[in-house]
């Protein structure tokens, strides 16, 4: 009999693993749902591309996928994927990567994104902390919670990131958490599938950096929370927005349909293409 | 004027490499029409792009460079390519580097402001060794400044605007044919060396409308980057074959590569704890350039055969070029011989061409729309072999000729 070997250790980077993830972290749930659903879906990882910024779930593709991969600046996944797929429409591009990313120092990219409706696939891991940096206030962090950088505490409201995204006009957006790993494949799944901008966050855990500092020190913690404190969209009819705020709303968010970015471009582009042709020939 | 443009794109006849063929060539020249045109630079600069195979343009607007996205929104679509108006200058540069991972020559062009936001992503691109072109085309600043007029003050930011140490390639024109020669020029090196090039036109030559001559296929030289030609399994996309610069892969065609901005091994994967493998990149970085300095660098030499204590130098690049001519006409004809030297590649500096200059003269004088930029790594080249005295104008307004000869007459003691 020869050696076992998982049969999802062709799709993440053997060569550089152990991965860096701390313990109880919930990147390596994140990785191993995404993995799953690119399975699934039968997607070859030749034809993708993941695009990460800057913190601890960047890493989550970059480099544990193994797929191409831009590992690019602090905030910028957005606008380099933009790149990417505009030239290249054919691979499924995937950002992963942190609140913190995503929607403190890229917001702008993310609601432009959105705005567009570009083909992307963005996968907001959001654990509520700047957590490679050692636990400062975030954009998503909890108003009332004490941080590094917020000692006495944190005066400012959470971004409702999922909201503002649907606003600014994405066409598939959901939200899940660490503890509910089987749906959040089933959107990632649906997200990398469906033409459009899509967007799913993920609620997550950071028990170094966060949850030492609030008094839940293991993933467990955050897990029991995170079951205790969701509820499905669909169960919130008649419930106040000061109810609501005490909860994690799951489940998909909205799902419609709007022309797509990348399409229409490639439509002017044969239109344009046809009629210097058609002048040529005059 | 004694002006002849640098002939030294069309000089020699070369094949254009794959993957842009004849065909594709002849599209572009089609869709861009006469031959001889009365146009601007910001124009040119276009031009230049789609005739080197420039398949992909990000930018944000912004004067005076605004033109040279109008123009590729409009363009660009007819030749197969696509441009894109991005949310602000840093995407525009992110969306570049992506699109030059997946296989497109791209560019962005912007002005001081958008340039300053660029840096970080430019700095990137070096990181990476990403082909990519940016377009600068500078106007009054700090800051909001003077948003209608040209200057040269971002001359220093185009070589230390990043963190770090790096070296690209940075061009000035001083004419609209050369926006559009140059800008071919810039493609090239970009492919060649795996580097961002910097085009650093100004509001003044951007917006200026001269005639320009397209080239025909044959005329140019066209370079596209190198390709991986080992097993895919084999492959690793920053390993030196020898020549510092790796061959690049292009995403989607099953290299699975890994690019990061990190101190990355040849492999790509981050080691980031490591002092030797940072020192190694980072001086290939550096040395890919230098060390082929001699390829990179251009200067024009317009030099008399006079003695070094009578005759004066005069050190000049881009738009400020033009006064100089004619500076230069008049001091001759007054009977004081003069040396000038005009830099083409700013960056990398060309030490020794200038090293050489302060040997044949008794002082140099380095006119600049800044006030005082390139007088400083003059004066580092000169190493004290004569005097140097810096001879800055600010505000928008080109020197005249009467301003350069009084700086010349009063730097004689």
């Amino acid at each position: 009999m020869g050696e076992y070997r998982h049969r999802l250790m062709d799709y993440v980077r053997e060569e550089i693993m152990p991965h860096r993830f701390c313990v109880g972290c919930g990147c390596g749930t994140v990785l191993n749902a995404f993995v799953n659903a690119v399975e699934e879906i039968g997607l070859e990882p030749t034809k993708m591309v993941c695009v990460s910024g800057i913190g601890c779930s960047s890493w989550i593709p970059s480099p544990y996928f193994r797929s191409d991969t831009l590992h690019t600046t602090h905030g910028r996944p957005i606008a380099f994927a933009t790149g990417v797929k505009i030239m290249r429409p054919d691979l499924t591009v995937v950002v992963i990567a942190g609140d913190g990313d995503v929607s403190g120092i890229g917001g702008n990219h993310l609601i432009h994104a959105a705005r567009r409706n570009i083909d992307l696939s963005v996968f907001m891991v959001n654990n509520m902390i700047y957590g490679m940096t050692g636990g400062q206030v975030a954009p998503t962090t909890p108003s009332g919670t004490k941080t590094s950088t917020t000692p006495h505490r944190n005066i400012e409201p959470a971004f409702k990131v999922a909201d503002l995204v649907m606003t600014a006009g994405a066409t598939y957006v959901a939200r899940w958490t660490t503890y509910h790993v089987f749906p959040l494949m089933e959107s990632m799944q649906n997200a990398m599938t469906r033409k459009g901008f899509s967007f799913i966050e993920i609620i997550s855990q950071c028990p170094d950096n966060y949850g030492r500092r609030i008094g839940k020190p293991t993933a467990n913690d955050f897990l029991k929370q995170f079951r205790d404190d969701a509820i499905r969209i669909n169960k919130t009819e008649g419930m106040s927005e000061e109810q609501l705020d005490k909860r994690i709303v799951i489940g998909k968010l909205c799902d419609r349909e709007r022309p797509e970015y990348v399409t229409q471009l490639h439509e002017i582009i044969r239109e344009q293409v046809a009629a210097v042709k058609r002048e040529k020939t005059k | 004027m004694e002006h002849t443009a640098i002939q030294s794109t069309s000089a020699k006849k070369h094949k254009p490499a794959q993957p842009f063929t004849r065909e594709e060539f002849e599209r572009v020249r089609r869709v861009l029409k006469k031959k001889v045109q009365f146009a601007q630079g910001d124009v040119a600069v276009a031009y230049g792009a789609l005739l080197a195979g420039c398949r992909f343009f990000a930018g944000y607007p912004i004067t005076p460079a605004t033109e040279t996205a109008e123009i590729m929104s409009r363009l660009l679509p007819q030749v197969g390519g696509t441009c894109i108006q991005m949310e602000d200058e840093i995407a525009s540069v992110g969306a570049i580097i992506g699109a030059s991972w997946a296989g497109a020559k791209s560019m962005t062009a912007t002005s001081g402001p958008g340039f300053s936001l660029m840096q970080e992503n430019i700095g990137y691109a070096a990181m990476t060794e990403t082909p990519c072109v940016i377009v600068d085309v500078q106007r009054s600043g700090p800051s909001t400044g003077q948003p209608t007029e040209g200057a040269q003050g971002d001359i220093m930011q185009a070589k230390w605007g990043s963190h770090g140490d790096y070296e690209l390639i940075a061009l000035s024109p001083s004419t609209v044919q050369e926006c559009l020669d140059f800008t071919i020029k810039a493609f090239n090196y970009s492919e060649t060396y795996r580097v961002p090039v910097i085009l650093l036109a100004d509001g003044i030559i951007g917006h200026t409308r001269e005639k320009i001559e397209l080239p025909e296929y044959g005329d140019i030289q066209i370079i596209w980057r190198k390709e991986p030609t080992v097993p895919k399994a084999e492959y690793q996309p920053f390993a030196d074959d020898g020549t510092k610069v790796p061959a690049m892969n292009v995403f989607g065609t099953g290299y699975h590569s890994y690019i990061t901005g990190l101190t990355h091994a040849e492999t790509g994967y981050p080691c980031t704890d490591s002092q030797p493998d940072h020192h190694q990149l980072v001086q290939r970085l550096c040395d890919k350039i230098r060390d082929n300095r001699k390829k990179i660098i251009m200067v024009e030499r317009d030099y008399e055969n006079s003695t070094r204590d009578e005759t004066v130098g005069i050190v000049s690049y881009g738009v400020t070029t033009r006064t100089v001519y004619s500076a230069v006409k008049t001091l001759r004809q007054a009977g004081t011989p003069v040396n000038h030297l005009r830099i083409i590649t700013n960056w990398p500096f060309p030490e020794q061409e200038v090293a050489e200059l302060a040997g044949r003269v008794n002082r140099i004088i380095v006119p600049e729309l800044n006030l005082g930029q390139v007088y400083h790594s003059v004066r580092e080249a000169v190493d004290g072999r004569c005097p140097v005295t810096a001879c800055g104008k600010i505000g928008g307004e080109m020197h005249t000729p009467r301003e350069i000869i009084e700086a010349i007459n009063g730097s004689a003691d």
